[in-house]
């Protein structure tokens, strides 16, 4: 097996490669504009958004925009390192082929 | 497995493409705008005429308060409606493709190409209250084409190069002040279309 071990069982999803991919060149994403660019249902990206969280790969911010709550993602550190190994993973995984 | 990971790539570069750079921008704004620049030069052309001034030789760099005053009024309606039909085909062009138009990088891209412009806007009106009229359309020339160079990372790379051929076309107008409004037709104009059919053509 070796290598595959290696690959982060946490960015098995679409979704949640999706979710790293813009948050990795973006700064605050919101919910609306998250959703709008993955096309999912608020479901699908609050489950996997809290997974990510609760990993310590993203950040949420909840907050209120006049009355309406407002909620933020943004990458942590952690994430970031995670992510580009996973890159890196991919990548190696291709070329070795 | 290995099929898996090859998509697994290609979505991670697509996703981090379409969320860092506006990609609904409209060739046919453009296109549009280029053409509100011939008609508005035109009409330029003929006020010059109307007041016997021939803008070729341009002996007299002083004009008179009243051509002035019609030619910023002329100036802002040029701008007005170019900025109409981008936001217009802009706005239709993302309703579309079923995106969204305010998003962070739609606001990236404005603020970047504002900046510059903004600069610009006082860098002309401090030319005009000096009575500098013969700098005025190379110096627009230059700050759109850095606004555009600057702007160049939040959508389509390709206005990178109008951004680039409108500076230096901007600079070259600097050696031949009193032809201005042939180099300024020339840049806001001809370029504008020309620019956007490749990009209409391209991102149909």
């Amino acid at each position: 097996m070796g290598i595959i071990d290696k690959l982060n069982k946490n960015f098995e999803s679409r979704v949640r490669l999706g979710i790293m991919s813009v948050l990795i060149v973006n700064d605050w994403v919101d919910f609306t504009e998250m959703k709008a660019l993955l096309s999912i249902t608020d479901g699908n990206l609050a489950s996997h958004s809290a997974a990510l969280e609760k990993s310590e790969y993203i950040e949420i911010k909840k907050e209120f925009v006049g009355k309406k709550p407002k909620t933020s993602y943004r990458i942590t550190n952690l994430g970031r390192v995670a992510f580009k190994e996973h890159l890196n993973y991919l990548e190696k995984l291709i070329n070795a082929k | 497995m290995s099929q898996k990971h090859q998509e697994d790539l290609l979505h991670i570069r697509s996703m981090m493409e379409r969320s860092s750079r506006f990609i609904s921008l409209s060739g046919l704004s453009g296109i549009f705008a280029g053409i509100t620049a011939l008609i508005g030069g035109a009409y330029v052309c003929v006020l010059f005429e109307n007041y016997g001034i021939d803008y070729l030789t341009a002996e007299r760099r002083v004009y008179n308060i009243d051509l002035i005053k019609e030619l910023v009024v002329t100036a802002l309606l040029i701008l007005i409606f170019a900025v109409s039909f981008g936001v217009f085909f802009t706005v239709r062009k993302s309703k579309k493709n079923n995106l969204p138009v305010w998003t962070s990088s739609s606001k990236n891209l404005l603020f970047n190409l504002a900046l510059p412009l903004f600069i610009g806007g006082i860098f002309c009106t401090a030319l005009l209250y000096h009575n500098l009229i013969a700098f005025i359309a190379p110096s627009t020339l230059i700050f759109y084409g850095l606004a555009l160079i600057n702007a160049e990372k939040y959508t389509f790379s390709d206005i990178k190069y109008l951004g680039i051929s409108e500076a230096f076309l901007g600079c070259l107008s600097l050696f031949f002040l009193g032809k201005g409004l042939y180099f300024w037709m020339f840049g806001f104009g001809i370029l504008h279309v020309f620019y956007g059919i490749i990009l209409f053509k391209k991102y149909k």
